[in-house]
């Protein structure tokens, strides 16, 4: 009992820490201590990380194998944790200066943080529902934190119900999954799989479970919520919206494939194979029409997903390992660009048209240039880092022998490139009549952009070891 | 005698009401919180028909955590709801149009 309770340290820390701030502020000061209280989060969420990812190993089970501490978790876990940060980092002037800074607001993300914790360590069908639950609860509230924008409530309104319905689904496939197989736990699930009894009634439940982490990665057929949640929901918490969840629903779709459902490969690789082509094809065209930027962005978090799903669909541990690098460099290029985002406002006001770029870089050329690199990033050309991380999912699909994936995954991008694109085309060679945008003074936004772009510059050397870390987190995972 | 499928019958019946309420109601926001909810006591049902029939507690564990759950679950839905309704001063399902997506 006690080294189960060593094993979700972790997790209880933040718990604790999230009720006793929820406690604090309401008895202090209440809003004044929200950005105090959002630097020591920021604080404590680095600190765990470093915890969790420097101090922690060996691979254990806790609570029955309901709770499972091993490399791919603790891989998911750092990522979590450390986008967390670096949205609550970009989060705090932009809120501070529109008055939305609410205590709620880093206490909400701590207790989603833990939610996607327990998510990425579920050994369980009842721990993974409880996990994402708690992670999608808070994420609802953080929708609709600007009470009084139409747009930010329809934009938490929308994201309840269609979050709730996917929980339907996915809840609907756990109780069917639980009645073929006779329990919940995973390493349960797999032996009934692979002995093949009762496997209609199983494939139903994996259809339905499925269902369910395609609403929460916002794969295409089940992303109609993403563009309307990313446009309505504040610009940080939209930052906050395409990382973290992120992270957390495709490491979750990922254990409960290989750990559950790992025997049985053949049944779920087509799906989600689909699932990723056509996430990565709806992406990138759908974009093309599209002038605000956050529905920009939804969009191409659409086609990113559809790239990792593609490292999923390989079902080798070479690519889980592909899909762990490429999310935790789609985090890193997405805070930068959110940073971007943040900082693009004229007279005060919050401007989203990317026609409002137009001729940036002759009067901010650094930010231009840092934004320039990231989009190349986001885009997948070659010299920079999220080039690489392409090549990984194409390479596991490609030896995989799913040629036909791969092949699909370079003509989309393709396609993709050209939003991207248009957007330096503004600031490099757009019309040099208009406003300029507002020269923003914030040293932190500034400086997570121009972080980001360095590291997408940086990291083709050696990716700063993640390589390595995901190799071992994938082969902990596929047995 | 009534057997485990019939149970498995009601709990699909109902589920298939609560998203066909999702989907083809344009009336009322109210009416998708009862949907969701429909669709969570449909699997409820699923639950504990198999635990009954497995007998296996753990189906009627599960059963009792997605009770608490759906409560949380409403409570917010509702709090959302009313913000909503304050902003825009209406809660039909067709006014939910701000952004079209």
């Amino acid at each position: 009992m006690a080294s189960d309770l060593t094993l979700i340290l972790p997790e209880i820390l933040l718990a604790v820490y999230a009720m006793l701030a929820l406690v604090l502020a309401v008895y202090t000061r209440k809003d004044e201590v929200a950005s105090t209280l959002l630097w020591v989060t920021v604080a404590l969420f680095i600190a765990m990380a470093a915890w969790i990812g420097l101090v922690r190993d060996g691979s254990a089970a806790a609570f029955g194998g309901m709770f499972i501490d091993d490399a791919f978790s603790r891989f998911a876990k750092v990522t979590v944790l450390l986008s967390a940060a670096a949205v609550l980092l970009i989060s705090e002037g932009y809120m501070a200066k529109r008055g939305i800074l609410r205590f709620e607001y880093p206490v909400l993300v701590v207790l989603a943080v833990v939610g996607m914790m327990m998510m990425v360590s579920s050994g369980d069908l009842i721990a993974l529902y409880m996990g994402l639950e708690l992670q999608s609860l808070a994420l609802y509230v953080i929708a609709a934190l600007r009470r009084d924008s139409v747009k930010s409530t329809e934009a938490g309104l929308k994201y309840f119900v269609l979050g709730a319905l996917s929980s339907g689904l996915l809840l609907y496939g756990a109780s069917l999954v639980y009645g073929y197989s006779g329990t919940t736990l995973f390493s349960g699930i797999i032996t009934t799989a692979k002995s093949g009894e009762g496997s209609i009634g199983l494939l139903f439940g994996l259809v339905f479970l499925m269902a369910g982490f395609g609403f929460k990665v916002s794969a295409v057929p089940f992303h109609m919520w993403t563009p309307d949640v990313y446009e309505g929901a504040p610009a940080p918490v939209t930052a906050f919206f395409a990382t973290a969840p992120k992270v957390a629903a495709m490491a979750l779709f990922a254990r409960v494939m290989h750990d559950a459902f790992g025997g049985v490969v053949k049944d779920w690789q087509q799906i989600v194979a689909l699932l990723s082509v056509c996430s990565m094809f709806l992406g990138a065209v759908a974009a093309i029409g599209q002038t605000n930027i956050k529905r920009l962005m939804a969009f191409s978090s659409i086609a990113h997903m559809g790239y990792a799903l593609m490292g999923l669909a390989a079902g080798t541990a070479f690519g889980v390992q592909a899909m762990l690098i490429y999310m935790a460099i789609y985090v890193t290029m997405n805070v930068g660009t959110f940073a971007f985002i943040l900082m693009m406002q004229r007279d005060g006001q919050v401007i989203t048209d990317i026609g409002a770029l137009n001729n940036y870089a002759s009067y901010q050329p650094g930010r231009a240039m840092a934004m320039l690199v990231l989009m190349f990033s986001l885009a997948g050309v070659p010299p920079m880092l999220g080039f690489f991380g392409k090549l990984y999912v194409l390479r596991a699909a490609y030896d995989a022998g799913l040629v036909w994936l791969a092949i699909a995954g370079v003509i989309a991008s393709v396609i993709g490139a050209y939003y991207y694109l248009r957007i330096v085309y503004y600031m490099y060679f757009g019309d040099t009549d208009g406003d300029r945008l507002d020269d923003s003074r914030s040293r932190v936004l500034s400086g997570v952009l121009m972080a980001s772009a360095v590291v997408m510059v940086i990291g083709i050397a050696n990716m700063f070891g993640i390589e390595g870390a995901a190799a071992s987190a994938a082969a902990e995972l596929v047995q | 005698m009534i057997g485990l499928e019939h149970y498995l019958t009601v709990a699909a019946a109902l589920f298939v009401i609560g998203i066909f309420g999702l989907f083809l109601n344009r009336k009322n926001i109210i009416i998708l919180l009862m949907s969701i909810e429909l669709m969570l006591l449909a699997v409820n049902i699923n639950l504990v028909a198999f635990s009954s029939f497995l007998g296996d507690l753990v189906g009627q564990v599960f059963t009792l955590f997605v009770l608490t759950v759906a409560a949380a679950e409403a409570a917010i839905g509702l709090a959302i709801l009313v913000c909503f309704f304050r902003n825009r001063g209406t809660i039909a399902v067709e006014d939910v149009n701000v952004m079209k997506g």
